[in-house]
């Protein structure tokens, strides 16, 4: 009786523990599954032979490159080469592209892109070009939005990290562009302890040409050596300002993680570029002797040619009064986003519980009434409770970045405790909010930071992926959401995997871009000095060492695709013109024994590849772009020899 | 003739110098990689694509089957065309102006005799860029010709290849209608009116 009473016991308590262990890791399987609505796969849907409603630009972070995807399917569709090389189309690697990299620093294949931004007519984003920044080796890049190539890239000089950039103001007048690191102005070899004494930080402003877009550095002003960290300029009533967020105003240079984080309250300066541009033109600047390159793509020569810059105009603020005011801005601030009537500054903060809401009508009154709180060498404090118009509470943990929807709210990402909050602009209050997996950084409403938002979609822009995909080994894409802000909740949609890092983003109606979209280059535009625009002219020229093939491409052959007299040493070039004039016809080209990439080769379009052969032999080249149904028969010989063999190459026409 | 058939005729003459300046003809070629689609239009005195590139690229795709290249300089039908319309339109205004039915007959003969010939022609340019084909062509198939359709659809290959008259070969076969029905009127009508 007893032993079965205990046996019923063992039983109950097995069965229980079970129940339970079962319960528990059913549970955990799936704490992190959000909820989604059973019609989001319809809003992401886009049927086949339909497009997407946006095309959106997400920074490539530390592949340098910007990625092109569509909303709402999320679909990537094309990776434009920015700041490292590609050896997918010979970006980078072309004698064409390779100018396009060129620095003081010499030729440098790679960056950190972090923020792309549209040009903008006023205030809204207008589908000509798109910009974005290189932190590490301070540049600024303009992307042509009719052909989806890098046009320019300019560097920025007297910069550490160019983080706070590339912000445009609402007419593109300018692109900004701050450094990240204070370093010594000019650099010199000075004791790294010193750094109160020699580092500075220098804000930059990139005069934007309006018809081509050519950029130039057009003043750069003093600053103390804080660390510069993002920007947003000013519209409607704040047009001719721009807000610089500022951390470390400790100005320690080590342990940044402790030492920088002592001040309750950094800084936004808020600089008036209107009045930068009279001081300017008053002849109030020293001009200050630098290195930097400015290098520009030309689409009819197909050529970027790099030019050596030596000088900025520097304007110190103690010498135009009025300038700059700092705003104190609470714990560590970073995002700094202006909302779309121009009036509310919504400041981020890494350590913040709360987001601070700076007013533009309160600052300029408290400039009028001079309510300062000391200023630091010669920029004035604003008093806090003097230009504060509200602070958001209950906001979650590291309020990072905002954007809004145009109907009165706006929406913040909060990295620390891993949400999108949404709250409404002059209440402070918030309405809604809504998980990210994981650890959100920015998030971009399709025009979310302009006059006029297209607020449908939020992009939350992660940066931890964790289990959100299959595994791919330690090394994960990285994760984007998708939510929907149409109505009162958010709903989140979709994830879609990115490239690199995405840091910031932006997007854009579709049929802005779609009615500008180049499909080919016009042949007889083409001005590269090594060019055959015809099979007439498809010819090989010895030139002492130098041999230059001028060699077309069609469908399914190469014109000449025998070529003998080529001699070890010599420099091989081989200039290749696509003579297609049909959209989506590209051709490639890869010869045995080259030490680049391949080719490809856009219609129309002359792309060079230089090649060094080191022993004879006969070396096949053929075209690497499936071109048609003869496309295996697209192919050559050069035959590379130790003797003196006069050029010969096979031209029919 | 009655005053109202005279000026029929003078503004039926007149319409065909639409035909100078608008399309006569088109072929369209439509396939699955040309979602936009390809096509040339036929022209008093010239060949064009439809879209800027569309005749290089049609050329650029013939020769793979061997087919010579279109060149509208090397078609010397196109140069004497102009004149031959120009020659139609006189003869109308003559019949028009004059109303002389003899003249309306005239002009219907010649008509009928240049449409007849020019569509036999037309079709016999379509049979030898069909037929005679390089035989050194990339692509060759027992058998099989390329030639579009005169008036009509085709699917040759991958491509639907649509042959009709277009604004101006419209007008030009309107206007022969109704010079036909006219002289229907004047041989069949009552004679006391004429």
């Amino acid at each position: 009786m007893k032993k079965l009473k205990f046996t019923k016991l063992s039983i109950a308590i097995v069965s229980l523990i079970t129940v339970i262990a079962i319960f528990g890791a059913c549970s955990r399987s799936g704490r992190n599954k959000a909820m989604v609505e059973s019609d989001a796969a319809e809003k992401v849907y886009v049927a086949p032979g339909t497009y997407d409603e946006f095309y959106a630009f997400l920074s490539g972070g530390f592949s340098g490159q910007l990625s092109v995807y569509g909303l709402p399917s999320g679909r990537l569709f094309k990776v434009i080469p920015v700041y490292s090389q590609n050896p997918e189309n010979g970006y980078g690697y072309t004698e064409e592209t390779k100018p396009m990299l060129m620095t003081s620093h010499g030729f440098v294949p790679w960056d950190d892109a972090h923020h792309p931004d549209l040009s903008q007519t006023n205030g809204v984003p207008d589908g000509r070009w798109i910009f974005i920044n290189g932190n590490n080796t301070p540049r600024i890049a303009r992307i042509n939005l009719k052909t989806f190539e890098t046009n320019e890239i300019i560097e920025i000089p007297n910069t550490g990290g160019n983080h706070a950039s590339a912000f445009v103001t609402p007419n593109t007048e300018y692109v900004v562009a701050a450094t990240r690191f204070s370093v010594p102005y000019p650099q010199s070899d000075v004791s790294i302890t010193d750094y109160k004494k020699f580092f500075k930080g220098a804000i930059s402003y990139i005069k934007v040409e309006p018809g081509t877009g050519k950029m130039s550095i057009a003043f750069q002003i003093l600053m103390p050596g804080f660390d510069y960290d993002l920007a947003h300029s000013g519209k409607g009533p704040s047009f001719g300002w721009s807000f610089f967020t500022c951390y470390n105003s400790e100005q320690s240079q080590t342990l940044l993680e402790v030492n920088a984080s002592k001040n309750d309250k950094d800084f936004i300066a808020a600089v008036n570029w209107k009045k930068a541009e009279e001081a300017v033109a008053a002849g109030k600047f020293k001009t200050m002797n630098c290195n930097y390159f400015h290098n520009v793509y030309n689409d009819e020569t197909h050529s970027a040619t790099s030019e050596k810059l030596t000088s900025v105009k520097v304007l110190d603020p103690k010498d135009v009064p009025g300038l700059i005011y700092y705003l104190p801005t609470p714990k560590s601030p970073h995002g700094v986003d202006v909302d779309p009537t121009g009036e509310y500054i919504a400041c981020g903060g890494k350590l913040a519980a709360m987001i601070p809401v700076h007013s533009f009508t309160k600052m300029k009154k408290a400039i009028e009434e001079k309510k300062f709180d000391g200023e630091i060498d010669g920029i004035p404090i604003l008093k806090y409770d003097a230009v504060i118009a509200g602070e958001v509470k209950d906001c979650g943990l590291g309020p990072l970045h905002t954007e809004f929807d145009g109907k009165g709210y706006a929406y913040t990402s909060a990295f620390i405790t891993s949400e999108v909050v949404k709250w409404k602009v002059g209440t402070w209050q918030v309405v809604d909010r809504i998980p990210s997996y994981y650890s959100i950084g920015h998030l971009m409403i399709p025009g979310g930071d302009c006059a006029k938002p297209w607020g449908k979609y939020l992009v939350a822009l992660n940066k931890i992926t964790k289990d959100r995909y299959l595994p791919t080994g330690p090394e994960m894409c990285q994760a984007a959401q998708l939510i929907d802000i149409s109505g009162d909740k958010m709903k989140l949609l979709l994830d879609f995997p990115t490239i690199g890092e995405p840091h910031y983003a932006q997007a854009i109606p579709a049929e802005i871009l779609m009615k500008n979209n180049q499909k080919i280059f016009p042949i007889e535009q083409n001005k590269h000095p090594y060019a055959a625009k015809g099979e007439k002219e498809a010819k090989v020229v010895r030139d002492g060492n130098n041999v230059h093939i001028y060699m077309t491409m069609t469908r399914s052959h190469f014109m000449p695709d025998n070529i003998e007299g080529v001699k070890v040493g010599d420099n091989v070039y081989i200039h290749t013109t696509n003579l297609e004039q049909d959209w989506d016809v590209p051709h490639g080209f890869a010869i045995l024994g080259a030490e680049y990439s391949e080719l490809l080769v856009m219609p129309g379009q002359t792309r060079t590849l230089v090649w060094r052969p080191k022993e004879v032999g006969v070396y096949p080249f053929y075209c690497t772009d499936f071109c048609s149904a003869l496309h295996q028969e697209m192919s050559g010989y050069i035959r590379v020899s130790n003797t003196n063999i006069p050029i010969s190459y096979n031209n029919p026409n | 003739m009655k005053t109202k058939f005279k000026i029929l005729i003078v503004i039926s003459s007149l319409l065909l110098i639409t035909s100078y300046f608008l399309p006569i003809w088109y072929i369209s070629l439509d396939a699955p990689q040309y979602p936009e689609g390809m096509g040339m239009q036929i022209f008093i005195n010239d060949i064009r694509g439809e879209k800027e590139h569309d005749l290089k690229n049609i050329n650029e795709l013939n020769h793979y089957i061997g087919m010579n290249r279109i060149i509208p300089d090397s078609i010397s039908e196109l140069k004497y065309m102009p004149f031959i319309i120009g020659a139609l339109i006189l003869l109308g205004l003559i019949a028009g102006i004059s109303g002389k039915k003899i003249m309306l007959y005239i002009w219907m003969l010649v008509y009928f005799i240049i449409g007849a010939v020019g569509l036999y022609d037309f079709w016999h340019w379509e049979y030898d860029y069909g037929h005679h084909l390089n035989p050194e062509a990339a692509l060759k198939i027992p058998g099989m010709s390329y030639q579009p359709p005169l008036i009509g659809s085709k699917q040759i290959m991958n491509f639907y290849a649509t042959s009709m008259p277009d604004i101006a070969g419209w007008i030009i076969f309107g206007v022969f209608f109704i010079g036909l029905a006219i002289t229907t009127i004047m041989i069949f009508g009552k004679k006391k009116e004429v």
